[in-house]
């Protein structure tokens, strides 16, 4: 199993008024890993995960699976989105259920009912079975959210910021899952996150992703920490610190640099000069014409010196 | 008001308040009957009846109730086809919304969904739905008769069972019905959240299986909104169905009381048809209930 993106571009709008996300992204998955890319929030991270799953097509350059080209999404790379998008009417082993049932059709309905309670007591929430997403708590909604995804066996997870929307409390608690369920089922998984203690945490190796727009990837930074990490002693390991910095700092510089430039508009009027005396050639009871003006439009991009 | 608030009865004695008031006014407005009996030159007596009042041929609310009496206190009699008790008319009305009303549903729904999955079927659909949507039943139902002029459904003992009136009239209560179900369908769908969709790509859902497991259910509260201001409409549109056509049911039995000069029992149907049309409401406010998703 072989993920990787190859010089691929994504922008948005009509041709005028075009918006770049990412620009010249290149990314290798291998099995096993746990790849965690940081960035600013709307930098392009979710357009990244939409690529990697096939929910989306590059402009230019190519996504490949396995050497071949992605045309769709599909349950070989799950996906865990940011909203949860859990289905509001079905119940937590139903929406697990949903998943199972139309990635293993060949399988029997008692082995399909095990893999669901299976993956629903992976995550912790055998209690809360039957119970419909709005019965509850944000942190139980991702952990279904990562069960249906599990649930499918698929070859690469693709989590795309699953604990932006949770307090921090949760946040720590749903890590732990995250890490314990890596290390049980030994799942490729690509992190998407903008929390960079979040990556060196749980990752292998830490992508940073410039600031938007236009947004890159920047070059791979191994965790040398060994696993498994823990969050009240890996503050004291000599690396952390060095590996938050180069991490941080290069996010840091990339914004800078980006902020370095502003956009200036100007209207200049131009009142073109009129001889009151003249009549207008048509409707010449309607009076004088008024002044003629003719606006230009100028855009400027100047460099600001920091 | 404290007296009120305190024995819980504000709910009642308002509203009675409320329609003791309403009699009031009625009975103001309404003209009163002055009889007089006169000995004509060749010794007949002759009854002459003058009304007299704001709106002199109104019948008092005694009166009314006199006069619709023997339809309510024996509500499921028939003494013939336009001459049954108010029950009896409520069921044939009834029965011809519901047919109406459910093939306006079966029309509806389906053309709501391609609307709003499709951009392009909206924008060639769509100017077409905007100028029938203002048009009035009473404009539909000539239309209707010269379109099923042909349609003759004979039953054994040789009579029409099912013509071109009755063809107009599900005609007219349909085309008038399904507006709302259409519209509101068309939005549901649009509003279902991307994420929706996007789970159904990753899971590689056919796209029956897209529609019935993820689109349906997602737009069914939009769908109930639609279905409950259709069956208004419905409603609406079958008393002026039954009044055009004269058919036995509430509108029909209206119109023909009119055209006897029974004013009293006009006032009774219009009351009959406010109160199944606030049953029919409630009702399907229950079944929305039962359906609660989303």
């Amino acid at each position: 199993m072989h993920l990787e993106i190859e010089r691929a571009s994504k922008g948005f709008g009509p041709a005028w008024d075009r918006t770049e996300v990412l620009t010249d992204v290149n990314l290798e998955v291998e099995r096993g890993e746990f790849v965690a890319i940081v960035g600013f929030s709307g930098a392009g991270k979710t357009t990244l995960i939409s690529l990697l799953s096939g929910l989306l097509a590059p402009d230019t350059g190519a996504v490949r699976f396995d050497g071949q080209p992605i045309t769709g999404p599909g349950p070989e790379r799950g996906v865990v989105f940011q909203n949860y998008s859990l289905l509001p009417w079905l119940t937590v082993e139903e929406n697990v259920a949903l998943a199972v049932d139309q990635v293993f059709p060949q399988w029997t309905a008692g082995r399909r009912r095990q893999q669901v309670e299976k993956y629903v007591a992976m995550v912790n929430l055998t209690p809360a079975r039957t119970k419909l997403p709005r019965e509850l708590s944000g942190g139980m909604r991702q952990r279904v959210s990562v069960a249906r995804a599990l649930a499918m066996e698929p070859q690469v997870l693709l989590l795309d910021e699953p604990l932006s929307a949770l307090d921090a409390l949760t946040r720590a608690n749903l890590q732990d899952e995250i890490a314990r369920i890596r290390t049980e089922q030994d799942t490729t998984i690509v992190l998407i996150t903008n929390d960079p203690d979040e990556a060196i945490l749980l990752a292998d190796r830490v992508i940073p992703l410039t600031a938007g727009p236009g947004a890159t990837l920047g070059h791979s930074v191994p965790i040398t920490i060994p696993a498994p990490r823990d969050r009240r002693t890996i503050a004291a390991h000599p690396d952390f610190k060095r590996l938050r910095l180069e991490l941080v700092e290069y996010l840091l510089r990339s914004a800078h640099r980006r902020k370095a430039t502003l956009d200036r508009k100007l209207v200049l009027p131009d009142i073109e000069p009129e001889d009151l005396s003249v009549p207008r050639p048509f409707l010449p009871w309607l009076g004088r014409r008024g002044p003629i003006r003719r606006s230009e439009i100028q855009q400027s991009t100047v460099e600001v010196e920091s | 008001m404290k007296v009120l608030r305190k024995l819980n009865l504000a709910g009642i004695v308002l509203p009675l308040i409320g329609v003791g008031l309403f009699l009031l006014a009625w009975q103001g407005v309404a003209g009163r009957a002055v009889t007089t009996r006169v000995q004509d030159d060749f010794g007949d007596t002759i009854t002459k009846t003058v009304r007299s009042g704001i709106s002199p041929d109104l019948p008092a609310p005694a009166e009314a109730w006199k006069a619709s009496k023997p339809y309510v206190a024996q509500p499921f009699a028939k003494r013939g086809e336009l001459d049954q008790g108010i029950l009896a008319f409520t069921l044939l009305s009834l029965g011809l919304v519901t047919q109406g009303y459910f093939i306006a549903l079966l029309l509806g729904t389906p053309l709501g969904f391609c609307l709003g999955l499709s951009k392009t079927f909206t924008k060639a659909v769509d100017p077409i739905i905007q100028v029938l949507r203002p048009v009035s039943p009473l404009a539909w139902f000539p239309l209707g008769l010269v379109l099923f002029s042909s349609v003759k459904l004979v039953d054994g003992s040789g009579r029409t069972a099912f013509g071109a009136s009755d063809a107009a009239a599900l005609f007219t209560i349909a085309i008038c019905a399904m507006w709302p179900t259409v519209m509101n369908t068309a939005v549901g769908v649009r509003a279902i959240p991307q994420d929706y969709m996007n789970v159904a790509r990753v899971l590689k859902l056919s796209r029956t299986k897209t529609l019935f497991k993820v689109l349906i259910p997602s737009t069914l509260p939009y769908m109930f909104t639609g279905f409950r201001l259709s069956l208004g409409i419905a409603w609406l549109v079958n008393l002026a169905v039954e009044m055009l056509t004269g058919r036995p049911g509430v509108g029909g039995f209206l119109w023909q009381e009119y055209n006897a000069g029974s004013y009293s029992r006009i006032i009774l149907c219009i009351l009959t048809i406010g109160l199944v049309g606030l049953v029919l409401d409630r009702a399907m406010s229950a079944i929305e209930g039962r359906f609660k998703t989303a």
